[in-house]
């Protein structure tokens, strides 16, 4: 009860902010979209049409080609862009979900544990170390490469990919709340390492998890498409944003949209939850705080 | 009478870099119940360390060398560390130098009270509120309801160290350590918590080290005084001795160094040198190179005094007086 007034005393000063205010209300709204996709399409994501293929959306309404109903046009194969976009956020946004929350409990625990026992510190981080050596996108190819390519997969690469990073800034919060005199007083008292560190420990770093799990969203969402572009994300013909530019590319020259609006999309949801997640740093971070 | 804390020839000692330095040597000293005993001395003359010698929190490059820390009749020293947690807080608690820090700053009064209070008490949720809030009164809070859901930051720093002193004493410990309590505070609150830990003492049964460098507050809290000098123990008395006849130099020294607005002569004599780094090695007494009487004395260059009770309870550490 008092941590949510903490947050929404803060999530008040962020609404305070503009471009935070748009930024979370069009993250609002494309959940709102993506959640009850098919309350704003009629058309299947998936369903081809041949004779339909590649009709231009409401920029082209005068030419004869124009669909309506099909408002954003149709891809190659005759499906509609909208219902794709639609269905495809679904998979970016969850997996992208999914896999910074998995990020965010495996990063806590081994960042707290090496932040808070020493002895644990040298093992974990080195291990962190070993996973960072891997260029991000190459560590990701490498574990679907191992595992085989679906959605499941995919989200466990990014997962492990986020880990290190997510590790090493709480590692370096923890350490500092340590030597706080509040966690000595506590420890006087009699707390126990596991008390201080759940009770204690984690809250003060919820912050600093907070901020970079909202970035890190963004990053996900980014690595999905990417990993999706590449073909070792989501397998064709499940909508995806990165899929969706990979398989337009062969008809870029004669339909460019179909490569620009799933851009859009991809481009518009990291940079808000980029914003977002900077716009919190600045409420919340107590190191930037006065 | 009982003695709640007994510290037997404790010394303690610091590695820097892979060598170990001695921060305390010899330290002998016991708490009864209902006594105030004030360890006072300069700053780095090793008071914090004593006390956290106690709660067994010392750093990670200090270690207990030698000696033994009863408390409740209990050698801590001999003890793992899952039972010396069991004597924190129950039976020893601490309470620190900043309130500012002290506290949690991100959970409200009340949790920090009551999460004390079932651990240490196994009170429901709903009982650590009413004992939080009979606390809360006890350390002179007023309406304490209203306390229990603030946070650290909407309390001034005097509310809060009486947050921290109701936090200790609602574990009801039998020996209340206060390392430097009313430094940070300004001088009417810090007359307020004096007479309030002077109130509790009688109230909860319990004996208090105090720590200190302010021989004001001694005056008006100890029954008994500690005068350590670089980790050494010079001298101890009742703070009447200690205050009327002081013996050690250093402990002349400390008297002369305060102010003293009565006299015409208002003027202040510090204790020429600087305090001796513990990396330093200084043969016979410690304090020879800014004693007064050492230049004519040449046992003070050879060897460490023994401790001589100069008067009945009142010891003193020094070739002198022999």
């Amino acid at each position: 009860m008092k941590r949510e007034n903490q947050l929404l005393v803060a999530f008040r000063k962020l609404l305070k902010n503009k471009l935070a205010t748009i930024c979370f209300i069009l993250i609002i709204i494309e959940l709102i979209l993506v959640i009850f996709a098919p309350l704003f399409t009629q058309y299947d994501p998936t369903a081809m049409d041949t004779t339909l293929r590649l009709r231009p959306g409401f920029w082209a309404m005068d030419s004869e080609l124009y669909l309506p109903g099909h408002w954003l046009g149709t891809d190659e194969l005759g499906r509609d862009v909208w219902s794709r976009i639609l269905y495809g956020g679904r998979i970016s946004l969850s997996v992208g979900f999914i896999s910074t929350t998995l990020g965010i409990i495996f990063g806590t625990l081994f960042g707290m544990l090496a932040g808070y026992y020493k002895k644990l510190d040298n093992i974990i981080m080195r291990i962190m170390d070993i996973l960072f050596t891997f260029p991000g996108i190459l560590l990701a190819l490498l574990i679907v490469a191992m595992l085989g390519v679906n959605v499941v997969n995919a989200t466990i690469a990014i997962s492990i990919w986020s880990i290190p990073s997510f590790a090493r800034m709480i590692r370096g919060r923890v350490l500092q709340i340590k030597e706080e005199e509040y966690i000595t007083a506590i420890r006087s008292l009699g707390a126990s390492d596991f008390w201080i560190l759940t009770r204690h420990v984690l809250r003060n770093a919820l912050p600093t998890i907070i901020v970079i799990a909202t970035m890190r969203m963004a990053s996900s969402i980014l690595s999905i498409a990417t990993l999706s572009y590449l073909g070792l994300g989501v397998p064709q013909p499940t909508p995806e944003w990165g899929g969706m530019i990979s398989t337009a590319k062969t008809v870029m020259y004669q339909a460019s949209y179909l490569v620009v609006i799933p851009g859009i999309a991809v481009v518009l949801t990291v940079i808000c939850f980029n914003i977002l997640g900077d716009k919190l740093r600045d409420i919340l971070d107590p190191s930037l705080r006065d | 009478m009982e003695k709640v804390l007994d510290i037997q020839n404790l010394h303690a000692a610091f590695s820097i870099q892979k060598k170990d330095y001695e921060v305390l040597h010899d330290i002998s000293f016991s708490i009864n119940r209902n006594e105030t005993v004030c360890v006072v001395g300069e700053s780095g003359c090793g008071k914090s360390v004593t006390t956290l010698c106690i709660m067994q929190l010392l750093p990670k490059n200090g270690k207990i060398q030698s000696g033994s820390i009863y408390v409740d009749g209990t050698d801590l020293t001999k003890l793992s560390k899952k039972e010396v947690r069991k004597f924190r807080g129950k039976k020893m608690g601490m309470i620190f130098q900043e309130p500012m820090t002290a506290l949690n700053p991100l959970l409200t009064i009340g949790f920090q009270l009551r999460e004390n209070i079932i651990n240490h008490r196994g009170a429901s949720k709903k009982e650590a509120n009413a004992i939080a809030i009979e606390y809360l009164k006890k350390v002179g809070i007023a309406n304490p309801e209203q306390r229990l859901k603030q946070y650290p930051f909407q309390l001034s720093g005097g509310l809060r160290q009486r947050v921290l002193i109701a936090m200790v004493l609602s574990a009801q410990p039998d020996l209340l350590i206060a390392d430097e309590p009313t430094t940070a505070l300004d001088v009417t609150i810090q007359k307020q918590v004096l007479s309030l830990l002077n109130d509790l003492k009688k109230d909860m049964n319990a004996g208090i080290l105090f720590i200190t460098h302010d021989l004001g507050v001694v005056a008006e809290i100890a029954d008994r005084v500690v005068v350590l000098y670089a980790g050494r123990k010079v001298e101890e008395g009742t703070t009447h001795q200690i205050f009327k006849n002081p013996l050690h130099p250093y402990t002349i020294g400390l008297m002369n160094a305060v102010p003293n607005v009565d006299l015409d002569e208002f003027e202040i004599r510090p204790i020429p040198g600087t305090f001796p780094n513990i990396t330093e090695k200084i043969d016979g007494c410690r304090f020879n190179p800014r004693c007064p009487h050492a230049s004519s004395c040449p046992k003070c260059f050879e060897t460490a005094p023994e401790m001589i009770e100069a008067e009945p309870g009142h010891f003193v550490a020094c070739h002198l007086k022999k």
